[in-house]
């Protein structure tokens, strides 16, 4: 390392220290930094003043870690540095950067603390706080995921943006003999008084012997040029033109296609396979077995495709119950006190309080999260390293379970991290990598990019649990007084980890997430209990989580409460709310729909929702017309508040994609399983919306919260359950299961 | 095999039921046009031939007649068609994996009804699949590329 690089890693390591606490309750060793991964092979007259930003002769490059699965969080994470930097984004290279603990995520231990994340109390903070130091001391992860993404980057990559320019201001200082407060800096260049400006690549080299400047004060947002305004994403151009390369565009010399056949009994083993009619097709190379299944390598994907499904096996039985009505049984089987999760929220006493009882049963499907881009990965294996080219929301992870396939030390794994075609959740899995690894291994010295089938790919996704609800609602004289809810559902952590070959002891808050949280204060009597299984299909992280089925009962038992109640659903759910940030949400969705009740007459209704998920309130008001051809959606309207917001038009987009896809597969989409195997293998059993059903979307942005927080995945919640309030107000009908379309027509 | 793409002459030696999508993608190494469902249910390995719209992983490359446009083909970064214009002033795209084909889809379709309703856009986009659930902005983009193109 160079000398430059020696002092800089010293400094960042005491200047950091400040800027990354702000809780009072962390102890020194969790406060302290990592060092930065860039500066061990730093190239001489090359700055890096903390792992987010690096500066030579030719270029500024900023390192911005997210995954992008579609999000916009390449581009969110240079306009935060730029913001700070004095650059504009069109200035910068921006780069994945190179997996290291050192970008660990400090935002995803907030919601394990045990408070509601509208909770701002000191005591709240404080177990936050220290949560957030065991998990950094524990477990530094690289994650992406649990839309944490900006409340992990906001202040974290302002401050690296802030140091870089003031190291650079102070580099300029020493050049021109001009005092640093003379100094000012716009367009990546500092500018004398004199308007001579010198590049920010100019001062590299001078740059590099200088200690990082640390605890800058950052700026007010009411002076930033970049953020708070609609952007250009940096992927933009990439994604229109056809140049953007993701994981399965990628292409290096000498590289072979393959793809696998796997036990479609998720789990299950192969008992046997016959690959002689496949052996001698055109472009195929080599058939290999990995774990549970076979591997197909040829010169073409599709070759390679048509050779896998020339091969015969003998597949071993599914590891869990063969039969979707049997899955259901399950959950119908653990409403009881020795399956308890937790109970989760206990206010007043809903068996006592008094009023009419109306209750009901609800059910969410398993779901495939199907992206567009199947899963794939290339990985070059060779005596001393090992690369991996995939897109992949747990970076480091994936680089120690390949080491542990190939035996190699995990400093001599390298993944690089591509833009990935669409995740919803689907990337924070492993097998997909695993099983490249096991024929990259048995295929050393040539690249292999292994892409899954579409059909593959849906026989092989851990879709979004399945989960029960039993709800007794009450209510009197025009007002809910009570709500009980009971949710049955597996633990999705603990199959994720399972799969990871870990544990997760005691209570999960996923399996109540959306239900437990919701803030009500103005309800008397409020109940929540979960219950928890493990003896169903694997499944996986889907977009909103536990979220997404506890809302669409939760909202659903309440809407059918406030019909009986007879009163407005809008209002009654402001008067039960009590929570002020939350409140706001609801009267923005009442204005910018101008809600005047959900009846609009004959075969017409509106129906509104609220979901509280990763920090964020989400009101969502659906109309429908009920016509001959069957339920049509005329309109959306959505209002959130995610406390500050870095790109208006981005947040935009993503609370429309985030309603559409709680649209769309409450209408239409579920996996079950038939003989051990899910049934829907291709779009046309699982669509997902497409563009005829989809209603115009209006959306408003609030600043009221007190967190930035992310937005990925809370417009999902609330809209199943404003559709189905919807459809009751336009027919009289309350559904309550999905898909919605297995009870009425969609047209 | 001869086939020509965005106006050069390939040839490529592969079997003639091969679908164009796999000539493009993994021999011509053209990886803007994408695998999404291998069933023409999806849209997103959309290219033009002769200016028509087509699923290329349903057509045998044998069976091409006609000269092919890849989204490579329809505009560069340098030097964007109209359609992708648009798609930037929207900023269309989240994970942008479906767009290469919804611009193509897109093209065609502008080309041929220079004032489309809401109504003609979903009749014709609806069979590209967007996971993302950027259909309001596709709305939007094409009907901003049928004004530029059509100077109405």
């Amino acid at each position: 390392m160079s000398k430059a690089g020696t002092i800089a890693r010293r400094t960042f390591l005491i200047g950091s220290a400040a800027v990354a606490g702000g809780v009072a309750f962390g102890v020194f060793t969790a406060r302290r930094p990592f060092a930065n991964p860039n500066l061990a092979e730093l190239p001489t007259g090359t700055a890096s003043f903390n792992p987010w930003v690096i500066v030579d002769s030719e270029k500024v490059t900023v390192i911005a870690t997210h995954a992008d699965k579609g999000q916009g969080v390449f581009s969110a994470q240079a306009a935060l540095i730029a913001e700070e930097l004095d650059i504009e984004l069109d200035q910068v290279e921006v780069s994945f950067g190179i997996p290291d603990k050192a970008y660990y995520n400090r935002a995803t231990s907030a919601a394990m603390a045990g408070f509601p994340l509208y909770d701002n109390s000191t005591a709240a903070e404080s177990v936050r706080g220290l949560v957030g130091s065991i998990a950094k001391l524990a477990l530094p992860m690289m994650a992406t995921g649990g839309s944490s993404a900006m409340p992990d980057s906001y202040d974290k990559l302002r401050q690296a943006g802030a140091s870089a320019r003031e190291t650079l201001k102070l580099a300029a200082s020493q050049e021109s003999g001009v005092p640093v407060d003379q100094l000012k800096t716009a367009r990546g260049a500092v500018i004398l008084p004199d308007g001579t400006e010198l590049p920010y690549t100019a001062l590299a080299g001078v740059a590099a012997t200088i200690s990082p400047v640390v605890d800058v004060p950052l700026r007010d947002p009411g002076d930033w040029r970049i953020l708070g305004k609609t952007m250009q994403r940096v992927d933009m151009i990439g994604k229109v033109t056809g140049t953007m390369e993701y994981g399965i565009d990628f292409r290096t010399e000498n590289m072979l296609h393959a793809t696998i056949k796997v036990n479609p009994r998720q789990g299950g083993v192969m008992n046997g396979y016959d690959a002689s009619a496949a052996e001698g097709m055109p472009g195929v190379k080599k058939i290999v077995e990995i774990t549970n299944g076979i591997a197909v390598i040829a010169d073409n994907t599709w070759r390679a495709f048509q050779a896998a499904n020339a091969v015969t096996f003998d597949w071993g039985p599914a590891p869990y119950p063969a039969e979707q009505a049997e899955h259901w049984a399950v959950l119908e089987g653990i409403f009881s006190d020795e399956h308890l999760n937790a109970e989760a929220r206990v206010e007043g006493d809903v068996e006592a309080a008094e009023g009419e009882a109306i209750s009901g049963e609800y059910r969410s499907p398993y779901i495939a999260h199907a992206p567009l881009e199947p899963l794939n990965a290339t990985i070059l294996v060779t005596e001393n390293r090992v690369d991996i080219w995939t897109g992949h929301q747990v970076q480091m992870m994936v680089e120690q379970m390949v080491a542990e396939i190939t035996g190699h030390d995990v400093e001599n794994v390298h993944l690089h991290n591509m833009f990935i075609g669409g995740s919803f959740g689907h990337r924070l899995e492993f097998e997909f990598v695993k099983q490249a690894a096991e024929i990259a291994n048995q295929m050393r010295g040539t690249p292999i990019q292994m892409t899954y089938s579409r059909e593959e790919d849906f026989a092989h996704d851990f879709p979004r649990h399945i989960t029960m609800g039993r709800g007794t609602a009450k209510v009197k004289d025009g007002k809910v007084t009570s709500l009980d809810v009971q949710i049955a559902a597996q633990s999705v952590m603990r199959s994720q980890m399972g799969r990871m070959g870990m544990n997760l002891p005691g209570p999960d808050a996923q399996l109540h997430e959306g239900a437990w949280d919701a803030p009500n204060f103005n309800l008397p009597n409020l109940r929540v209990r979960s219950y928890l299984t493990q003896k169903l299909a694997p499944v996986s992280s889907w977009r909103a989580v536990g979220a997404g089925p506890n809302v669409f009962i939760y909202e659903t038992l309440l809407d059918e409460a406030i019909h009986a109640a007879g009163a407005d659903p809008l209002e009654e759910r402001i008067r039960l709310m009590g929570h002020d940030v939350s409140v706001k949400v609801l009267e923005a969705v009442g204005e910018l729909s101008n809600w005047s009740g959900a009846d609009l007459g004959e075969n017409r209704g509106r129906g509104v929702a609220y979901g509280f998920s990763f920090g964020v309130p989400v009101a969502t008001v659906v109309e429908v017309t009920n016509t001959d051809r069957g339920i049509k959606l005329d309109g959306a309207w959505v209002a959130a508040d995610v406390g500050t917001v870095i790109d208006p038009g981005n947040l935009e987009n993503l609370a429309q994609g985030g309603t559409v896809w709680g649209l769309g597969h409450a209408i239409n989409s579920e996996i079950t399983y038939a003989d051990g195997m899910a049934e829907q293998l291709n779009y046309h059993a699982h669509e997902g919306m497409r563009m005829f059903q989809c209603p115009p979307i209006q959306f408003r942005a609030l600043e009221n919260g007190a967190n930035i927080r992310g937005f990925g995945e809370p417009p999902v919640p609330p809209s199943a359950p404003a559709l189905g309030n919807a459809i009751f107000a336009a027919t009289g009908q309350r559904i309550r299961e999905m898909p919605f379309n297995k009870f009425v027509d969609f047209v | 095999m001869k086939i020509t793409v965005n106006g050069k002459e390939f040839d490529a030696d592969v079997e003639p039921e091969m679908p164009l999508l796999w000539v493009l993608r993994d021999e011509l190494g053209l990886t803007g046009t994408k695998y999404g469902c291998g069933v023409a249910q999806c849209g997103a390995c959309t290219v033009h031939i002769d200016g028509m719209a087509v699923r290329s992983c349903q057509l045998a490359v044998g069976d091409v007649a006609g000269e092919i446009t890849t989204i490579e083909g329809l505009g560069t970064p340098e030097a964007l068609h109209a359609v992708q214009e648009a798609w930037a002033e929207h900023q269309v795209a989240q994970c942008g994996y479906c767009q290469s084909g919804q611009i193509m889809a897109a093209a065609a379709f502008v080309d041929l009804n220079p004032e489309p309703t809401d109504e003609d856009i979903d009749r014709a986009m609806g069979a590209n699949l967007c996971r993302c659930g950027t259909y309001p902005r596709i709305r939007a983009a094409v009907k901003t590329a049928a004004t530029k193109l059509n100077g109405v």
